[in-house]
């Protein structure tokens, strides 16, 4: 049993879209990495459950590249 | 003050004029580790021979961070108090980044313990020791300027061959213990591999003294500006000397770097002055590696020639102790004719999981400190300037997490639900104060059943401690539980756990222990 939820969880997802895509205005092509980068750690540790973790980086890896080693 | 390397005085072996009859133990390598399981086999009553092909205590600097552990097994070994006193006590590690600090820790915030949570010391002044106390042991001989050359197996034992300034002759153990280190030349004349990761960056090594007030911490820096874009560490050692370790780079021009005119003015700013002397310059590249078994019949390796790590978190020497204090009882028991060779597995066993621990530890550690351009340094980079902003990046900034037991999986151990996480089965039993004394010096290295809130249940081939019950006890060994009985293995592992142990159940974990069940 899958503990990610990949059905639709997040009230106003158009509003959140247009916020994250305001958050990175006016940041060149590396400030967003670098935000993006902390966003993903600031909500991992919110989320705090590894396995809820591990099953979202193997959803985010899905279809690009070839399989991904752990470690 | 630079450290006076004092030669230790050869003598020839009686094996150059006769053969000598076969030994029970020879150990190849007096550095810690050989030395170390010298003197633990001779607590055990076994005898040994330890030959190194050098004549002086390990040259510049090397080993500086002792963990609570190592200072335990040194002091049963006569050598913990010295260390321990010699050395510079720390608990508070700094962490920098760019100049701004981005968070501290306190190492070992409990009391109550006989041993802090680290001391640093110079390998030289351990392996000083160690050598006096090895000297001064009737079961142990050390034999300096003595090389070994060639390696044989039999069924039964093992033969070497040695080099003196006086000639050649060769030897036969029973069992024959490689503490040759990194190098391993035992390892390679046996055709071993050593499987692993090699780091390409470069350190650079700095002992530097000087008698300005310095506060006793560990400092780490991530891109200080006195050291642009690279990682910096600083540790207090005894006699007014200091270490730092210097991130280069694996392009780094090594001969470049090394010269006083461009180390001085790094050290010089981040010190504030420029009243210092440099006693030690090195460069090293670090590596992790471990064998596939360390056992192979007659021939046991154990330390450096087992496993290395990278430094940062010191559990090259410190998980080195570790192995020897799995070792000694049971090849004491093997050869004494008290357990079956088979017992020698369980050693295997228990330091390749800790090796892989260590190394899985130290890989990290190397990886966050020398990230891959890319997504890798991004990562980094996100993580520092995250741990100035949120407390809980702080605890993924990772210098080294630092040396600490692994606790061994013994699975089928008993256990109690409800006692202390601290003293569960396959970890180190927790010291604690006990009266005047302490609760390790009461263990020692002998099988002992301890009762805590009760007499233990008194059975054969082991001794019976109770221990005085206070504050610190009840936290470490018995949480709400009234009572609880703990068999505790000679290397001072609890072996097994009961709040309600009849004298059958206890002499059956002992035979599991010993294999002999
Ligand atoms: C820069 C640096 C920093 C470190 N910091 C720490 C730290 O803070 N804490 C920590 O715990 N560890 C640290 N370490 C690791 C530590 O130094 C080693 O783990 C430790 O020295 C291993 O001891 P050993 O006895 O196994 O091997 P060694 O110390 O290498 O000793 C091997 C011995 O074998 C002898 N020998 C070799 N070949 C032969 C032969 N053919 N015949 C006879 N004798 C032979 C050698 O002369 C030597 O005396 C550090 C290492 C380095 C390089």
């Amino acid at each position: 049993m899958s503990a990610l939820v990949t059905t639709p969880n997040l009230p106003d997802p158009d509003g959140f879209y247009a916020e994250l895509l305001a958050t990175h205005k006016g940041l060149t092509e590396a400030e967003s990495h670098a935000l993006n980068a902390q966003l993903v750690m600031i909500l991992a540790n919110h989320l705090g459950d590894r396995e809820v973790l591990s099953e979202a980086l193997a959803l985010a890896r899905q279809g690009m590249g070839e399989a991904q080693v752990s470690g | 003050m630079p450290y006076d390397y004092r030669p230790f005085a050869y003598v020839a072996a009686p094996g150059l004029s006769a053969p000598e009859p076969r030994h029970k133990v020879v150990i190849v390598g007096a550095g810690p580790i050989g030395l170390a399981m010298a003197l633990e086999l001779a607590n055990h009553g076994i005898p040994s021979t330890v030959l190194d092909d050098n004549n002086v205590v390990s040259v510049g600097s090397r080993a500086i961070c002792w963990s609570k552990r190592s200072l335990e097994i040194m002091d049963r070994l006569g050598v913990g108090e010295r260390a321990r006193d010699k050395g510079v006590t720390w608990k508070i590690g700094r962490t920098f980044h760019r100049d701004a600090e981005v968070f501290n820790f306190d190492l070992l915030p409990e009391d109550g313990h006989k041993m802090p949570a680290f001391v640093n010391l110079q390998q030289y002044y351990v392996e000083e020791y160690l050598v006096e106390a090895a000297q001064a042991n009737p079961l142990v001989d050390v034999r300096f300027l003595n090389k070994v050359t060639g390696l044989r197996q039999a069924d039964d034992h093992a033969m070497v061959e040695i080099e003196t300034p006086d000639g050649t002759y060769g030897l036969e153990a029973e069992y024959l213990i490689a503490c040759d280190g990194a190098k391993s030349p035992l390892r390679g004349m046996m055709g071993l591999e050593f499987e692993g990761e090699l780091f390409e960056e470069k350190f650079l090594i700095c002992d530097l003294s000087f008698k300005a007030d310095f506060p006793t911490e560990r400092r780490f820096w991530f891109e200080p500006t006195f050291h642009a874009g690279q990682t910096a560490l600083l540790h207090k050692q005894a006699d007014d000397t200091f270490r730092i370790d210097l991130q280069l780079g694996w392009d780094a021009d090594v001969e470049e770097e090394k010269k006083p005119e461009n180390v001085r003015p790094r050290i010089a700013q981040f010190l504030g002055h420029d009243d210092f002397e440099i006693e030690w310059l090195s460069i090293y590249t670090f590596q992790c590696r471990r064998m596939e078994r360390f056992v192979h019949d007659r021939v046991i390796f154990v330390g450096d020639s087992a496993h290395i790590v990278s430094p940062f978190g010191a559990r090259g020497g410190n998980g080195g102790l570790q192995d020897v204090d799995a070792l000694g009882w049971r090849l004491a028991a093997v050869l004494d004719g008290r357990a079956p060779a088979a017992l020698l597995r369980d050693y295997d066993a228990e330091r390749i999981h800790a090796a892989d621990e260590n190394i899985l530890n130290s890989t990290r550690a190397t990886r966050f400190m020398t990230p891959d351009d890319g997504v890798e340094r991004l990562f980094r980079d996100q993580v520092l300037a995250l741990a100035a902003k949120a407390p809980f990046a702080r605890g993924w900034v990772n210098s080294g997490r630092l040396s600490v037991p692994c606790v061994y999986p013994l699975e089928d151990a008993a256990d109690a639900a409800g006692l202390p996480a601290a003293s569960r089965p396959g970890a180190v039993a927790p010291d604690a104060p006990q009266g005047n004394g302490w609760l390790m010096t009461a263990l020692g290295g002998r099988m002992v059943v301890l009762g805590v809130g009760c007499t233990p249940p008194e059975v054969d081939g082991a001794a019976c401690v109770t221990a005085e019950v206070n504050d610190h006890v009840r936290a470490r060994y018995l949480g709400d539980a009234a009572q609880a009985v703990y068999l505790i293995r000679p290397d001072q592992v609890v072996a097994a756990r009961w709040t309600d142990a009849d004298a059958g159940a206890v002499s059956a974990a002992i035979a599991r222990v010993w294999r002999t069940a």
